[in-house]
């Protein structure tokens, strides 16, 4: 589903992804651990073209992009459309209601008719459980609420593969759940998901593969029970060790 | 002396009242007639200007860019006065000759669009990136994202400093009586010329702008909470 091949971001002088290769398959939930300044959320917006990466390819369910010359814009957003992204900050559209805000994307992007977005952004966001809440705004909503309307956004346009950027770090513990709940709903529907977290739980219940980044690369991959309890590489253990410390606090 | 003069001499007081009252009419009229069209057709073809050209400041291409930043500079570096003026004492002399409204139109357009440029421009400026992200993730082209998420944002953000604006314009419109435009202004000039009582007539007339005005200031108002519904009260 989702092909990766030596995949370099810079930022001026400073290189933030120094050659990442990733093949996910369709279906699978990949979780991306590591420690701050890793690079692992500036490597899912360059899934998502939100950051152009300054070289090697991207390939999601067929459809290639290649980072060595400049893309036209028309590829940039053919190539946005095969995946979708959840902020860590939500970025709800905050003049729009939560049905609207699902709406928006197949109305004025997929030019779908209004009485059937509507209906499909009624159902979606009843799968995540706000259909009480559908005509209420961003600000009247909890940030648990809001996580969950910027899914059903990101699956208005049915994606191929979701990407998930940290999305319960701005939670309030106690809201925590309720947005993993509706993710492990999508992983265990079989959808494509690339996700970046800290929740290990999370990752320990729910990913097919966990990759750990550190400086721009892959250190270590596996199944999450390989990363979790039989670290091989030094970094992993030591990164592994300060979560495990920072919990028993 | 003037108030002295009113009280000691009910003669003069009623001839007061009754210029005043006969000038009501002939000055709403020039109101009607002239102020507010300018007002409103100026602040709308305005407003386009600015939006455009508070887009081609931002924009990546600097050409544009650097054309903006020419026109901004000459409307507010020049005095408005003087910007009629060229418009229509001026043009005539390459062969371009204007009807006063239509030069006063111009002038005042021109004038909107540069001042109220740099108030859109901020209030672009002032939406967070994450719309924009947002935006692009669903599929959006940047004219679909500046449609239908950052400008109607930004339109909330900008509608106090482009009160000022409009109010400002409402005022303004007064130069247009250089330029021989028989708006408000020019009418009490008019009428004064005729029976010097200037104290009384740009009396009025300034009452009458300062009506406007807030009138205006409660429309402001009005906008101001239509477009809070979806913003926080806390």
């Amino acid at each position: 589903m989702i092909a990766i091949n030596n995949l370099h971001k810079s930022f001026g002088d400073l290189e933030v992804l120094k050659g990442i290769d990733l093949n996910v398959q369709k279906g699978q939930a990949v979780v991306v651990i590591g420690p701050s300044g890793s690079g692992k959320t500036t490597f899912l917006r360059c899934l998502n073209i939100l950051e152009t990466p300054t070289a090697g390819t991207v390939a999601i369910d067929g459809h290639m992009a290649d980072f060595s010359k400049p893309l036209p814009k028309k590829q940039i957003m053919e190539f946005r459309k095969q995946s979708a992204m959840v902020f860590q900050h939500y970025n709800l559209f905050p003049h729009m209601t939560a049905l609207e805000n699902v709406m928006e994307g197949p109305v004025t992007v997929q030019k779908i008719d209004r009485a059937e977005a509507r209906a499909k952004a009624e159902e979606l966001l009843t799968k995540v459980g706000l259909k009480e809440k559908m005509n209420e705004y961003p600000f009247q909503l909890s940030g648990g609420q809001q996580q969950r309307v910027g899914i059903a956004r990101a699956l208005a346009l049915e994606p191929k593969v979701m990407l998930f950027d940290e999305p319960t770090s701005a939670l309030d513990p106690e809201l925590v759940g309720e947005v993993l709940q509706v993710m492990k709903e999508l992983a265990q529907e079989g959808m494509t998901m690339v996700v970046v977290t800290h929740e290990m739980r999370f990752a320990k219940g729910v990913a097919d593969e966990v990759l750990f980044m550190d400086a721009g690369r892959i250190i270590e991959r596996g199944t999450p029970q390989e990363i979790f309890d039989h670290p091989k590489e030094e970094r992993t253990k030591q990164f592994l060790n300060l979560i495990q410390n920072a919990d028993t606090i | 002396m003037y108030l002295n003069s009113i009280f000691t001499n009910p003669e003069r007081l009623e001839r007061l009242l009754d210029i005043a009252q006969s000038s009501f009419l002939p000055l709403l009229e020039g109101a009607i007639q002239y102020t507010i069209p300018l007002t409103l057709i100026s602040f709308t073809i305005g407003l386009i200007l600015a939006t455009l050209t508070a887009l081609a400041r931002i924009s990546t291409v600097k050409f544009f860019q650097i054309v903006a930043r020419i026109y901004v500079s000459i409307i507010r570096g020049t005095p408005l006065l003087v910007q009629l003026s060229i418009l229509f004492y001026g043009l005539p002399t390459v062969g371009i000759t204007l009807e006063p409204f239509t030069a006063a139109i111009l002038g005042f357009s021109l004038n909107v669009g540069a001042y109220a440029s740099e108030v859109i421009r901020a209030a672009i400026l002032s939406i967070p990136k994450g719309q924009w992200e947002a935006a692009n993730t669903i599929g959006m082209s940047y004219s679909q994202a500046l449609k239908r998420i950052i400008l109607p944002q930004a339109s909330r953000v900008s509608i106090p400093p482009l009160s000022n604006t409009f109010i400002s314009l409402v005022k303004d419109t007064s130069l247009a009586s250089f330029i021989l435009v028989t708006e408000m202004f020019r009418r009490a000039q008019e009428i004064a010329a005729f029976n010097y009582e200037f104290l009384l007539l740009y009396s009025q007339a300034g009452l009458l702008y300062w009506i406007f005005c807030f009138l205006l200031s409660l429309v402001q108002g009005r906008l101001e909470n239509r477009f809070d519904r979806y913003v926080s009260k806390a």
